[in-house]
């Protein structure tokens, strides 16, 4: 009998290209995508030494992050860099023969929620970008990571990446969630567990009986937030609910070939036995909904605590926390329902899918955003947008004091108009809290969707479970 | 890429742990298409007030630091995003080695892309080059690729662990893809063989 394997190193094994004997390895790579930030570097340097991309076919470029969130945006990018670098994607994407899904096009929007909506997304492929979220893939139970652009030139030119095997870790969370507990304050609730080094030279598998109850928008949402916890990648095995969601997008697999695939893809699964290096266990029916009160993602706490004292931590983290509540504008003993907000922000490939927006329509329900805030709905992607219109969502959270934004990264990181201005605190449904991130000396408390609803209602910091 | 094998130079202390990469180069500075030209604005935000002054006593404002070719810092250097942005950055700048307890997958990768020497070492390592480094101008350290070492400013010389393929590429300059391309037959095989078993793929 073989020895048992994870789910990575099934997929890691079916993608060695070439191993030397230091481990060192040539992994072929299925999927790339390639975004106008960190690719118009990699481009020019194919073209500098007369190289060409080897796959065009299993690569995607999509415009996200710093595409203007308003329509004028098609009468062209304000902000010369930012239409510059859209322009060098655009001529990049012709030249070398890649499919492109281009601002004005309706199914442009967060490459991360592209990906999966056009089929690009499937089990057991290799899928790298230029982005850290590129994890949000692994929901599918793709091996998919983030990649500087000397590696995206490296892909371009020969669709592998030169690696060394990561470690396994398991992350099992079983139970049942309560009502307004939701994928993201498991996410959150990891990293609060491990920091944000406690995945470094990991894989995650996310697994365990909550993990399984999540829709695909869940899972995308916990593997998406992998890298925060320093994971290379975060994977869920697949299973019915992955198949029917990836069934009769534009990419997939057809007819016989989608039998073939799925006779394949019901192999992707760790076997008994298989070895983990390390094991983090979450009681499901433990985990509160929770924000975070400084600059780090992994400072985060239940609605329910209060902002902690740097005496409250050990090591190099007692300056690190002292520096976040300055930063932050907190006083250690402040109760978090008490502090008060001035932005919302719901969307980015965390949390940008129709299953968030159609959360915060029901959090709203006969609500209405608290006077005075700024409240702004971005959709991950112009098909989301018009799902959510479709549906009537999009009518309500007008109607409820929310703007309604086009497709892109939008405030997440703040590299497009979408900003925090100085001081200004922001209950955001996005995965960075880093100082600056969304704005210069803007203040971001990450939360789900359903809780950025909450605070939108209130004006603060909100436990949605005293809405429900 | 610069070829990496013997330095010596200054050593700036940034005990801050968890320093992450919009630190290191914020979000604005992304939009270029360049990879040069970045160092003066690493660290910006740190670094720099608003009206374009310099924050005093940010270590590399600092007289003894300016010149800094080294940085000792807190655990977790370089977490956040994929920006290769960060070490360009430091390039430009003057960094050549960053030393710390552990640095963010992604970062580290990069930073051996562009002839940067990220060097892993544990606390009491690291608590005592702060130290050196503490010292200011006095604090040169002399990095050895080739031998494994750095020696402090008292003559004393721990080594540290590379890997040995990357290391391989450091001391030499190595172009990856250039690399990579000669394994072309082999790229080839792989992709006959997986288009037999995953044809949809």
């Amino acid at each position: 009998m073989s020895t048992p394997r994870t789910l990575y190193d099934k997929i890691w094994d079916d993608h060695v290209v070439r191993e030397a004997e230091d481990g060192t390895t040539h992994l072929y790579i299925d999927r790339h995508l390639v975004h106008e930030v960190t690719s118009p570097q990699a481009f020019e340097g194919l073209r500098l030494a007369g190289r060409t991309v080897r796959a065009p076919e299993k690569t995607v470029a999509v415009p996200d992050h710093n595409v203007p969130t308003d329509p004028t945006r098609l009468e062209g990018i304000e902000d010369e860099q930012s239409r510059i670098q859209v322009e060098a994607l655009r001529r990049n994407a012709r030249d070398f023969g890649i499919e492109m899904y281009d601002i004005d096009d309706h199914r442009q929007g967060i490459v991360h929620i592209v990906g999966p909506e056009q089929g690009w997304t499937q089990p057991g492929m290799t899928i790298v970008c230029g982005d850290s979220h590129t994890a949000t893939h692994g929901a599918f139970g793709a091996l998919a990571h983030g990649i500087g652009t000397s590696e995206v030139e490296h892909v371009l030119a020969t669709q592998t990446l030169i690696q060394k095997k990561s470690k396994n870790m398991l992350v099992e969370v079983d139970g049942d969630l309560a009502p307004g507990v939701t994928a993201k304050d498991i996410t959150l609730s990891v990293i609060g567990k491990t920091g944000t080094a406690g995945g470094t030279g990991h894989v995650i598998e996310y697994a365990g009986s909550a993990i399984r109850s999540l829709s695909m928008e869940g899972r995308m949402t916990v593997c998406n937030m992998a890298i925060e916890g320093g994971a290379r990648a975060g994977l869920i095995a697949p299973d019915d609910k992955t198949f029917d969601y990836v069934k009769g997008r534009p990419h997939a697999p057809k007819g016989a070939m989608w039998e073939a695939a799925m006779t394949y893809w019901k192999t992707l699964h760790s076997d008994d036995g298989a070895h983990f290096d390390t094991t983090v266990r979450l009681d499901a029916a433990e985990i509160a909904p929770v924000v975070t009160w400084g600059t780090s993602p992994e400072d985060v706490l239940p609605i329910t605590g209060v902002v902690p004292s740097p005496e409250d931590f050990a090591g190099g983290k007692v300056d690190a926390a002292r520096r976040s509540l300055d930063y932050m504008g907190l006083a250690p003993g402040t109760p978090l329902r008490e502090v008060e907000i001035d932005t919302v922000f719901i969307g980015s490939c965390t949390n940008g899918r129709i299953e968030d927006l159609r959360e915060v329509a029901r959090i709203m329900e006969g609500k209405r955003v608290k006077e005075g805030l700024r409240a702004m709905i971005v959709p991950g992607s112009g098909l989301v947008r018009l799902q959510a219109e479709e549906e009537g969502i999009a009518a309500k959270l007008q109607e409820a004091g929310f703007e309604w934004r086009m497709a892109g990264c939008s405030m997440c990181l703040g590299m497009n108009p979408d900003q925090l201005a100085p001081g200004e605190r922001c209950a955001s449904t996005s995965n960075r809290n880093f100082e600056g991130r969304q704005g210069y000396k803007g203040r971001t408390h990450l939360m789900s969707p359903a809780m950025a609803a909450a605070a939108a209602i209130t004006g603060r910091l909100t436990d949605v479970r005293d809405l429900l | 890429m610069d070829r990496f094998t013997k330095l010596t130079g200054v050593a700036a202390p940034m005990p801050l742990v968890n320093i992450d990469t919009d630190m290191i180069i914020p979000k604005q500075f992304l939009k270029t298409i360049k990879r040069t030209g970045l160092g003066v604005n690493l660290f910006d935000e740190m670094r720099y007030n608003r009206d374009g002054s310099e924050i005093a006593d940010f270590v590399l404002n600092r007289p003894q630091y300016r010149n800094a070719q080294i940085l000792v810092a807190g655990d977790n250097f370089g977490t956040g995003s994929s920006r290769e942005h960060a070490p360009w950055a430091l390039l430009d700048f003057g960094i050549r080695v960053v030393i710390s307890t552990s640095f963010a997958d992604i970062f580290y990768n990069n930073c051996f892309k562009n002839g940067i020497l990220p060097i892993v070492l544990p606390q009491e390592e690291v608590d005592k080059l702060m130290d050196d480094a503490e010292r200011g101008a006095n604090a040169v350290l002399t990095v050895d690729l080739e031998s494994q070492t750095i020696t402090g400013p008292d003559g004393g010389s721990i080594g540290f662990d590379v890997d040995p393929f990357r290391k391989h590429c450091l001391l030499n300059g190595l172009d990856d893809i250039g690399l990579t391309l000669a394994e072309a037959p082999a790229i080839d095989a792989f992709e006959a063989k997986a288009a037999a078993a995953r044809p949809w793929a």
